[in-house]
């Protein structure tokens, strides 16, 4: 087999994978304070009003990166909960699981800050537009799966159940990213786009995309750190969880094993 | 300072926006820390319970 494969086939061992997670995870939070504080300055501090919006638009810097993360959360969720039904690998269903909180909360931020630009801009908290239905139907089916996981005492059979309801939930990705195009209501179209150019002019645009950065860095920090503890608990029978356990105990008071 | 804290007279949006988003993003942080401390310790427990069984 190739060094590549080879590697990934050892990434789907739980003790390589708890320590790879444990060496990657204080530089992954450390790239997402730092380019976080970076372009929070350059758009809090930096960048010029919006011609139309003021200052209000500053939201956006918040608003656009916690809705793509909502977005990407979800697929990254849904992918490893396929992966996880199809070739039942252990470390799939714990990242998918790991992953359902973390989207939420990028979904629950997405509607927070979305209110709170909304009500000054558009004169209305909340509004039964087609954005901002999925949007919420998108954290109702994060609640759903969840909920699910928690309700089935087999921790591998609640998360296998709990992937089929993230899969079928992939049905509402494409109707959250389009509904601005299919249907003409109140939330705005696009305003960057990977292919088509942006509508935004450069002082505007790096801060956010340095926070767009920002937040998927954190998103995977948060991610690994859950499925670290998650998989100590799933191979509490192994002997390498009882080392790791006993190790930690013996030193205690010190740094993490 | 107080130019930049009123934002253009939309601070009381832009502010609580950027509360919610730290205060979630805090807690969601908070989480996996507390998660692994209760892991831990559960398990240690455990395992102790079980060496105390096996050696009378």
């Amino acid at each position: 087999m190739n060094p590549l494969v080879l590697w990934f086939h050892k990434c789907g061992s739980p003790p390589y994978f708890y320590r790879l997670a444990g060496r990657l995870l204080p530089w992954l939070y450390g790239a997402a304070l730092v380019s976080g504080a970076i372009g929070l300055y350059g758009g809090l501090a930096m960048a010029p009003a919006d011609y139309q919006q003021g200052d209000s638009f500053r939201i956006i810097y918040i608003h656009a990166p916690a809705a793509w993360m909502s977005l990407f959360g979800y697929a990254f969720m849904a992918a490893n909960g396929f992966i996880a039904l199809v070739w039942r690998i252990k470390l799939c269903e714990t990242l998918a699981m790991a992953s359902a909180p973390v989207g939420a909360a990028f979904t629950f931020i997405t509607l927070a800050t979305g209110s709170l630009w909304g009500k000054p801009m558009w004169g209305t908290w909340w509004t039964w537009d087609a954005r901002l239905t999925s949007e919420l139907v998108l954290l109702f089916l994060y609640f759903g799966v969840i909920g699910l996981y928690h309700a089935i005492e087999d921790t591998r059979t609640a998360a296998r159940a709990a992937a089929f309801l993230a899969l079928v939930g992939v049905v509402n990705l494409p109707i959250v990213h389009y509904s601005v195009t299919w249907w003409n209501t109140l939330h705005q179209g696009s305003t960057v786009s990977l292919m088509g150019g942006s509508h935004i002019s450069g002082s505007m645009l790096w801060p956010l995309l340095t926070l767009a950065f920002a937040t998927h860095v954190y998103f995977f920090a948060s991610v690994l750190a859950r499925t670290r503890s998650a998989l100590l608990a799933l191979e509490s029978g192994k002997d390498w969880v009882r080392n790791l356990v006993m190790q930690n105990r013996s030193v205690k008071g010190a740094a993490h094993v | 300072m107080s130019d930049f804290s009123a934002m253009g007279g939309y601070g009381a949006y832009i502010w609580s926006a950027y509360a919610v988003f730290f205060v979630v993003l805090i807690a969601d942080a908070l989480a996996p820390v507390w998660q692994r401390r209760r892991t831990l310790r559960d398990l240690a427990g455990r395992f102790k319970r079980e060496a105390a069984r096996r050696s009378p």
